[in-house]
């Protein structure tokens, strides 16, 4: 019954742009696919634990070929969509990495995108540099930033971080909007080379493709191997009970300046092969509306379980283009989407398992 | 082997403890007894130093460790039990004691998952454990935080063990259990004690710690009122009427 009520609500809230048709149609549209979820759950729910991982070996198997094969099966258009998930994968990858395994609530996490698009950008076209050399350099300032920033926020804890970090995000975009003479300000940088390997231009849209998809797929295996290590140990265990950590011998302040600097490393590494996608960077892509866009979607896929982190980006990329043509209400289904989630999966589409 | 001299520490901007020398030497039980705040937490967590001491000298095997980090602090050879338990409630029983052999054998307890069966000493340790409480055995599998209260204190006695410590700090095993969970708690400690691990405990039960222990402190706001063995703390007049109820 409160399921019902619920799908009833979400149809009322887009009654006022769809009409009474449109409502009714996403009103029976979530009917059929609770339905068909509950069908699933129940279906997963006889498979024997076991037998799950063969499952989901033989899963993302398929899916990393298919993924290989993306550009060759859809137009264009999709193919530029999917650069942009694995950008964002890439991103949420880092951000999962302080808030899903280590704890702690960093809402600012645009800043070291940005600080990642932004030294790419200038290290390109003002000093230069070919792209591999200033992606070196902007993989090093941006964990250096992730680093510094670690010392004042490092004493705080919960909510307390969430606004320093939130105020840290704003520092950075304002910075960028406002040094004029080294960022341009508000017009932003434009004409940034794209990379080149052994002297062929990776300009065409399929081989970006494939650099990115590599660049993701490298993260993912290694992101998902600390998560395993030593230090991912010393992350959860921080995360679950701090001072219990710090009884275990787990030297707590190290662990988090480990998470902080790793987590802004792949933001910068996502930062910067967006500013070589886009050849274009300017201070309106790294607002706290990112951030908190990025946090949505570690939380949609599954706070800390590293697929779960590459689903919710996929599906909060891919959502926002599907509906392209309901731009206007499109944040509010989102919103009621996430607001689904948090009754019927608190834990994330797939939940970590931990 | 364990020294506290003249030691203050603030607990927020109180001054929880004040002027606190207290030993416990090698294969001694020792417990602090007294009233809610008096000091005997903060004390335990001045030695673990989760708390820092603002004046005075903690001495471990002849070394200062007052300026020392948490974790090294572990290392040494102190291992905490915290007040209130602290498991992690989310992780397995095996997870949780495996955890706490986070620096065992110098960095080899946690060993990396998903390759092979790890070293040696951790699964020994294990073994050690679970042969100390069995039921953690039975319910290796199952998270922490689904156990009961006796359950978890075992727990969290048993992940203590695994960094094998010299000293153990126990907070208050028997806060909220039941009388027989109880007694059994404080039998496993007395057999740890016996295998040579020194203990020093934090009590509000008083006459069951004072019959334990070896040796007794009596805490009264912040500094040490009494000292003694502990049948000689137990036959005290004074603290009879304050603490036991007579």
């Amino acid at each position: 019954m409160k399921k019902l009520i619920f799908m009833f609500w979400c149809a009322l809230l887009t009654l006022p742009f769809m009409g009474i048709r449109g409502a009714a149609y996403l009103f029976f549209g979530i009917a059929v696919s609770y339905g068909f979820y509950v069908a699933l759950a129940n279906m997963f729910g006889k498979i024997k634990k076991p037998d799950l991982p063969v499952n989901m070996k033989l899963l993302s198997t398929a899916l990393i070929i298919f993924s290989f094969a993306l550009p060759f099966l859809v137009r264009d258009y999709y193919t530029d969509v999917a650069i942009l998930v694995c950008i964002y994968i890439l991103l949420a990858l880092g951000v999962n990495i302080v808030i899903g395994f280590t704890g702690l609530l960093h809402l600012g996490f645009a800043a070291f995108y940005g600080i990642g698009a932004y030294s790419n950008a200038l290290l390109t076209t003002a000093l230069g540099l070919d792209f591999w050399s200033a992606l070196i350099l902007t993989l090093i300032l941006s964990s250096l930033a992730g680093f510094l920033l670690a010392f004042p926020s490092l004493r705080l804890r919960g909510d307390y971080l969430a606004i320093v970090t939130l105020g840290f995000g704003e520092i950075i975009r304002l910075v960028l909007n406002n040094w004029d003479s080294v960022t341009r300000g508000p017009n932003g940088i434009s004409n940034i080379p794209s990379p080149v390997i052994l002297g062929f231009e990776i300009s065409s849209l399929k081989y970006y493709y494939y650099l990115v998809l590599l660049f993701m797929l490298s993260a993912a295996f290694i992101v998902k191997r600390v998560q395993r290590s030593r230090t991912g140990r010393a992350w959860l265990a921080i995360r679950e009970d701090e001072t219990a950590a710090e009884a275990m011998g787990i030297n707590t302040r190290k662990y988090k300046f480990m998470a902080l600097t790793f987590g802004a490393f792949w933001a910068g590494l996502a930062g910067a092969l967006f500013a070589s996608k886009m050849h274009f960077v300017s201070p309106e892509s790294f607002t706290f509306m990112e951030s908190v866009f990025v946090v949505c979607m570690i939380i949609l896929g599954g706070l800390g379980s590293v697929p779960g982190v590459i689903f919710g980006s996929l599906i909060l990329v891919l959502l926002p283009e599907l509906l392209r043509d309901f731009q206007l209400y499109r944040m509010l289904a989102l919103g009621a989407g996430l607001v689904l989630m948090m009754i019927f999966r608190p834990d994330g589409l797939i939940r970590s398992r931990q | 082997m364990l020294k506290l001299e003249s030691v203050h520490t603030f607990y927020g901007h109180i001054e929880a403890i004040r002027g606190i020398t207290l030993g416990v030497g090698p294969g001694e039980i020792v417990c602090l007894i007294g009233s809610n705040g008096a000091g005997k937490s903060t004390t335990l967590m001045t030695i673990s130093r989760i708390l820092t001491p603002s004046k005075g000298r903690v001495l471990f095997e002849g070394k200062e460790i007052q300026n020392l980090p948490p974790h090294k602090i572990v290392s040494m050879g102190i291992s905490q039990v915290p007040e209130g338990r602290r498991i992690f409630p989310k992780l397995t029983v095996k997870e949780n004691l495996e955890m706490g052999a986070y620096l065992g054998s110098r960095g080899q307890g946690v060993r990396d998952q998903g390759q092979g069966d790890g070293n040696q000493e951790s699964e020994n340790l294990l073994e050690y454990v679970f042969n100390l409480f069995p039921v953690l055995k039975e319910r290796q599998k199952q998270l922490g935080g689904t156990l009961s209260g006796g359950e978890q204190q075992m727990l969290a006695i048993g992940r203590a063990l695994m960094s094998k410590p010299k000293l153990l700090l126990l907070d208050e095993p028997s806060l909220g259990l039941a009388p027989i969970i109880v007694s059994k708690i404080f039998k496993t400690i007395r057999e740890l004690n016996a295998e040579g691990l020194t203990i020093l405990l934090v009590e509000q039960n008083a006459r069951a710690a004072l019959k334990l222990a070896h040796r007794g402190y009596v805490f009264e706001s912040g500094q040490i009122a009494k000292e003694g063995k502990g049948r000689d703390l137990l036959d005290d007049p004074d603290i009879k009427k304050a603490y036991l109820g007579e």
